[in-house]
């Protein structure tokens, strides 16, 4: 097999072999992040399957972070809320964090149960056109813990990604879990063959959150995922008494936006802090429809406008290779 | 590996604590981090092993991003934030070419790196190692807990901020613990309320009040509250001494109150 690059070490294991990115030969190879992401080896027969489920699908937008607790899940809700807020658009919100699923709970659906039908796991309905999947309906309680090894995990995130009925849809906005790992890597090399928009990178502003916000851009060039552009969350803290603006999270480096002009990415928002946020997700209310009037609706509301623009300007890529 | 069956490096270590939360963004590197200052200031030889392989926060945090570890006959030698040799750290951080580097790497690469993280460094002797952790229950812990078995552990720190989503996912991981049979020394509740600089209004920004209730509920012991403070932020940000530059802030004070019980319930066990 002609699959060693021309820039390999001399021991290469080739590219598509079970070894490739993972031997001590490896060490050091310029390909081998992208040899040990799996996106080199011989295809597993998931992709095509999902490449096929997914056709019903227009869109499919990433929500990533590096980092732990910016706002991923909370962005990933308002998104789907947002867009959901056109009647005619199909909206679907996948969950694959499978350790620490807050999405059920965000919705306001939490202890719902999915059904299995003849065609696959029917997702929970929030609204007639806003469906939601997350491994969290698989638990039985709130204090079961999910325990699992990677490859566990990307089995389960196969299956979600094969076997849920989402019917035709507009736009399915995929929420991930912090880090670059199994869950991501899995994710990346399923949806990538049926088409992915692109991914909406969260950061908050200091630079202890930018630090691993970097390593995920970089992750997404590597594996080919467009970046839909860069959401600054806790941008500011503005106090309800005095009205002074408190940065709690200082952007010491120059924040999101600098980090985009440094990268070459489109900065999309800035959301502030606003403690009617985390209570409206506590309670599973849509805090874009209940807080309109707000500024961080209103910020909200332009991620939204954003993404559909960029969406639409993209042609649909599910059928190209 | 010739260190399975005694303790090798960890031989003269006296005790290990990890930090855990289910929950990411929570502050569990913050703590590990003002947790460590806080022992040292008390006296005490402190390590930090940080098992975040894809988010290593622990070098920046404490100014050491620059570092490099080197090699000698027992192994690793960690990076000394002193010359004093008080603190010592072993991170990913360190062993990366570019700080924007990427680690995507699958489950098992990431329990062989965590098994020498923990056989492979010689620590020396220190009163307490502290081990700070990627959020979730995943490879990352159940390589760190397994690697440890043969050396004690005193127990874990669960970190979580007040909102219900947060101690949701931190519900979860008591449930971890239980199952592997890591006894919980306590629950710190972070981001607890806010002042504001300029009119000292408090806001709940992250709600009140919900770690507390999670010891209540799970019969967990509740060591304590720290609250947001733009001044630990910054300190974190900067990699200085917060424990050291701001010593009369109550922030400081809820920090060496749950340094004092994580001495307490580890000496006296
Ligand atoms: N009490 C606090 N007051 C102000 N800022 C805080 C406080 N606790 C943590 N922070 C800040 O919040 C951010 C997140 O904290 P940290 O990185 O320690 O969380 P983590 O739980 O380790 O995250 P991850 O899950 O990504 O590893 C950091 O910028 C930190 O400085
Ligand atoms: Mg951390």
């Amino acid at each position: 097999m002609a699959d060693v690059p021309s820039n390999a070490p001399e021991h290469c294991p080739g590219t598509s072999s079970a070894q490739a990115g993972k031997s001590s030969s490896c060490q050091g190879c310029p390909n081998q992040a992208i040899c040990a992401s799996g996106a080199t080896k011989a295809p597993d027969p998931a992709i095509e399957e999902i490449r096929v489920k997914m056709a019903s699908v227009k869109h499919k937008v990433l929500v990533l972070s590096g980092k732990g607790g910016v706002g991923k899940s909370t962005i990933s809700t308002q998104l789907a809320h947002g867009l959901a807020g056109d009647s005619t658009t199909e909206v679907a919100l996948l969950d694959v964090d499978i350790c620490g699923p807050s999405i059920p709970k965000m919705m306001g659906v939490e202890g719902e149960q999915v059904h299995q039908s003849g065609s696959g796991w029917s997702p929970v309905y929030v609204e007639d056109n806003l469906a939601v999947m997350s491994v969290g309906f698989l638990l039985s309680s709130p204090d079961d813990a999910i325990i699992w090894r990677g490859p566990k995990k990307n089995g389960m995130i196969k299956q979600f990604l094969r076997d849920v009925d989402w019917g035709q849809v507009d736009y399915l906005i995929v929420d991930t879990p912090p880090g670059t790992s199994d869950e991501h890597l899995s994710v990346v090399q399923y949806l990538c063959g049926a088409g992915v928009d692109g991914a909406i990178i969260v950061t908050t502003p200091q630079e202890v959150s930018l630090q691993d916000v970097r390593k995920v851009i970089r992750f997404c060039e590597k594996v080919g995922l467009p970046v839909i552009g860069v959401v600054e969350n806790m941008s500011g803290f503005l106090c309800p008494k005095c009205k002074t603006m408190t940065q709690i999270f200082p952007p010491t480096t120059g924040g999101a936006e600098k980090m985009c002009l440094d990268m070459g990415l489109s900065f999309l928002e800035r959301v502030p802090l606003d403690p009617r946020i985390g209570k409206s997700c506590d309670e599973g209310r849509a805090f874009l429809m209940d807080v309109a009037d707000s500024p961080a609706a209103a910020a909200y509301r332009n991620i939204v406008r954003r993404v559909t623009e960029y969406c639409a300007s993209r042609r649909h890529q599910g059928d190209a290779d | 590996m010739d260190h399975s069956g005694e303790k090798g490096n960890l031989s003269q270590v006296q005790h290990v604590v990890l930090v855990l939360s289910g929950k990411g963004g929570v502050g569990k590197s913050t703590l590990t981090t003002e947790l460590a200052l806080a022992l040292r200031h008390a006296g005490k030889t402190v390590g930090i092993l940080d098992v975040d392989l894809c988010g290593p926060s622990i070098p920046r945090m404490l100014g050491a991003d620059q570092q490099v570890v080197h090699q000698c006959d027992a192994g690793w030698v960690p990076v000394y934030t002193d010359t004093q040799k008080s603190l010592a750290l072993m991170s990913i951080g360190f062993l990366l070419e570019s700080p924007d580097e990427a680690v995507v790497w699958r489950g098992p690469k990431k329990t062989a790196l965590i098994g020498q993280f923990v056989s492979d460094v010689a620590w020396g002797e220190l009163d307490f190692l502290l081990v700070d952790t990627p959020p979730g229950t995943s490879d990352e812990h159940l390589a760190v807990v397994e690697n440890l078995r043969k050396h004690k552990v005193d127990g874990a720190i669960l970190v979580t901020t007040p909102q219900a989503v947060s101690t949701g996912d931190v519900r979860r991981e008591i449930t971890f613990c239980k199952k592997i049979g890591l006894r919980i020394l306590g629950i710190v509740e972070n981001m607890s309320g806010f002042v504001c600089p300029h009119c000292s209004e408090c806001s709940n920004i992250f709600s009140k009040g919900g770690g507390e209730e999670l010891a209540k509920l799970t019969g967990s012991p509740f060591l304590g509250c720290v609250p947001l403070d733009p001044q630990l932020t910054a300190s974190i940000e900067e990699g200085k001494d917060f424990m050291q530059a701001f010593p009369e802030s109550s922030t400081f004070s809820s920090i060496n109150r749950i340094a004092q019980a994580v001495m307490a319930s580890t000496e006296a066990a």
